[in-house]
């Protein structure tokens, strides 16, 4: 077991079982500070329950998740967030009836208990923040705009903002360019490099091209256990991968 | 100070014609219009409006049905009944019973002393503290309990049914405590303030309207805050919320509470108007009609809801006197075509078609422009027909 390290994230002989069967099984890997990982694999391999482990959606059978150091496996998913760690959900997860301009207010990171939103007032700082993130997604023009009524690459990104509003040390995005055009999927990866300038990012992903203009370490997952993990190109050349996924 | 007043407690300026037109209907039209009998029924369904608004909060933004809101209605109008009732049961009035001092029903149920629990709604205090106090308190032991073990919907809706079976069967049985299936009646004076007189029944008629109009300013304060945009997105997608850093079972206890104490208010001051209270306040059936008059105002609308309490109440009265066997039927049937047909009830209808034709007539020598605003309107709430609601519901 570490104790003190740099990593940002140490994931140490994680392991979920459902029924007997192990979704994720005794895995170990650390992500760097200002790191972009992608992790990829076959259907059923465990990313996105991988994701789930870390952001307190699914409790760990076994294994620790230690995040700046500190042990996370036994908080809740609100104190999970709050200590920096932001996932977005394969499906646009955003609130339909709000306003994009609401959307973002309401993922900000302050006045999150009862008393602090009822009296909770906007400061010349969220405002900059909103305008900052909501440029950055290229939704600053429909701002007051309807969420529901956006695009589903404009949702994808409005959610990767709201994320952005609670200013994560962590990003993890589990497939953030599903249902996108070739156009947006360009853009979304141009997003993502300049995120992790000063942020980490776990991006999942099945879309290889997309993968290939983003990654720089990549890490493959199979059967719950880690198959692979180094530069796109190695891995790429790695037989075992070969075989079970990137043959196919 | 004053933009802040109007943009908060009364919901901008249309929310502040809304509100405006409410307080001249009930507080100057109603009692001009009414003879002392109907105004002071049109005080007595002004009450169930209370349970009304909170159920706005609670079901319309909040996503939470409570089929349980009677229970509160009544915990806050048994508050305000057991106080009178100890004041009308003076040793001197009832002389003649076996035990002088204590309520009437006690002593028909042999009871010899006053119930440790009735000690201290002697004092006056204590009881309109207790109206407020008591049901955030229950409602705040059945949130945890439910809420944080993440219960909800249907489960939720069924359990605080069940509650009101409970509360029901609990005071018709203990007839001692409680005053049984009869509740506690002739209830008559107020420290010492006679309520039964024609002039204290206008009095409270205008304190139960101006309480009314402060409970929808405060829950309009209460939507329009960062707490109000929360509830709307938790409705939507809970886990995004929970995931964006809240403790959303808070967010839930707390609207479940605010909504409970609203309901309590109406049921004391059903009490003070009506000068009885009784557990076919309280039960499973005032309960749902409780929702009913939400769903028929429009369970967006805090305005909204007054107006289909007034009507379902004022519909009931009337057509029950001529036929009271298919009223029930009438209620119900009216129901599911609301929900069916206009799932934003009374305040959807109005904002659908009435603010729309107002806007038209205003602009008649210039209808091109209008009119394809308006098309485009109806296009954005055919394609997000539920944020639609939304917006509908924040306005009005």
């Amino acid at each position: 077991m570490s104790t003190n390290t740099d990593f940002l994230l140490a994931i140490e002989d994680l392991t979920v079982s459902f029924d007997g069967f192990k979704a994720v099984d005794s895995l170990t890997m650390y992500i760097d500070k200002n790191e972009l990982r992608v992790i990829i694999g076959p259907n059923g391999a465990g990313k996105t329950t991988l994701l789930d482990l870390i952001c307190g959606k699914t409790k760990a059978s076994g294994g620790s998740i230690q995040f700046k150091n500190q042990e996370i496996t036994k908080l809740v998913e609100h104190q999970i967030t709050r200590v920096g760690i932001g996932r977005k959900f394969q499906t646009p997860s955003i609130y339909e009836n709000l306003t994009v301009y609401q959307n973002l207010e309401v993922s900000y990171s302050e006045g999150r208990s009862v008393l602090g939103s009822l009296f909770f007032k906007s400061t010349p700082k969220l405002e900059a923040l909103i305008e900052e993130v909501a440029s950055d997604i290229q939704l600053t023009e429909l701002l007051d705009t309807e969420a529901g009524v956006l695009s589903h690459g404009q949702k994808q990104w409005l959610e990767i903002g709201m994320l952005l509003m609670q200013e994560p040390e962590l990003l993890m995005l589990d497939e953030p360019v599903a249902g996108m055009s070739a156009k947006e999927r360009d853009e979304t990866a141009e997003l993502l490099n300049r995120l992790c300038k000063n942020r980490s990012v776990i991006v999942i992903e099945h879309d290889m091209e997309f993968v290939k203009k983003i990654a720089r370490k990549v890490t493959v997952l199979h059967q719950g256990k880690i198959l692979a993990e180094g530069a796109m190109e190695k891995v790429q050349a790695d037989e075992k991968v070969i075989e079970v996924y990137l043959g196919h | 100070m004053m933009n802040f007043f109007i943009e908060r407690f009364l919901g901008g300026k249309q929310g502040a014609v809304a509100i405006g037109i409410l307080a001249l209907l009930i507080l100057v039209i109603f009692p001009l219009a009414l003879d002392l009998f109907r105004l002071n029924l049109v005080g007595k369904y002004l009450t169930f409006a209370f349970a009304a608004v909170g159920l706005v909060l609670l079901w319309g933004y909040g996503g939470i049905l409570s089929l349980g809101q009677g229970v509160f209605f009544g915990l806050g109008g048994y508050a305000m009944a057991m106080f009178l009732k100890l004041e009308a049961s003076d040793p001197e009035s009832t002389a003649i019973q076996t035990t002088p001092g204590i309520p009437d029903f006690m002593d028909w149920n042999q009871l010899y002393e006053l119930p440790w629990f009735w000690v201290p709604f002697e004092s006056f205090t204590f009881t309109l503290l207790a109206i407020l106090v008591l049901p955030a308190l229950f409602a705040y032991i059945i949130g945890v309990a439910m809420f944080k073990r993440r219960v909800g919907g249907v489960y939720f809706a069924i359990i605080t049914q069940v509650i009101a079976v409970i509360l029901t069967v609990l005071i018709v049985g203990q007839q001692g405590f409680t005053g049984g299936i009869n509740g506690i009646t002739d209830l008559r004076t107020l420290n010492g303030w006679d309520i039964r007189t024609d002039s204290a029944k206008y009095i409270l008629y205008f304190i139960n309207a101006l309480l009314l109009l402060a409970v929808i300013m405060i829950s309009r304060f209460v939507l329009t805050s960062k707490f109000g945009r929360l509830l709307l997105a938790m409705k939507d997608k809970e886990d995004r919320v929970r995931f964006s850093g809240y403790d959303v079972s808070n967010f839930k206890i707390f609207i479940f509470c605010l909504s409970a104490v609203i309901s309590a208010i109406g049921g004391a001051m059903f009490t003070l108007q009506v000068g009885f209270m009784s557990p076919s306040l309280l039960g499973v059936v005032p309960s749902i009609e409780m929702v009913i008059f939400a769903a028929v105002g429009g369970r967006m609308s805090l305005i909204g809801v007054v107006y289909g309490t007034l009507l379902i109440n004022f519909g009931k009265t009337g057509f029950s006197e001529t036929f009271p066997e298919l009223w029930l039927f009438f209620m119900g049937g009216l129901f599911i075509a609301v929900v069916m047909f206009f799932p934003n009830g009374l305040a959807g209808i109005y904002n659908k078609y009435v603010s729309k034709l107002a806007f038209l007539q205003r602009y008649l020598p210039a209808i091109k422009l209008p009119k394809s605003k308006a098309d485009t309107q109806s296009n954005a709430s055919s394609s997000a027909s539920t944020s639609d609601n939304a917006a509908e519901g924040a306005k009005s």
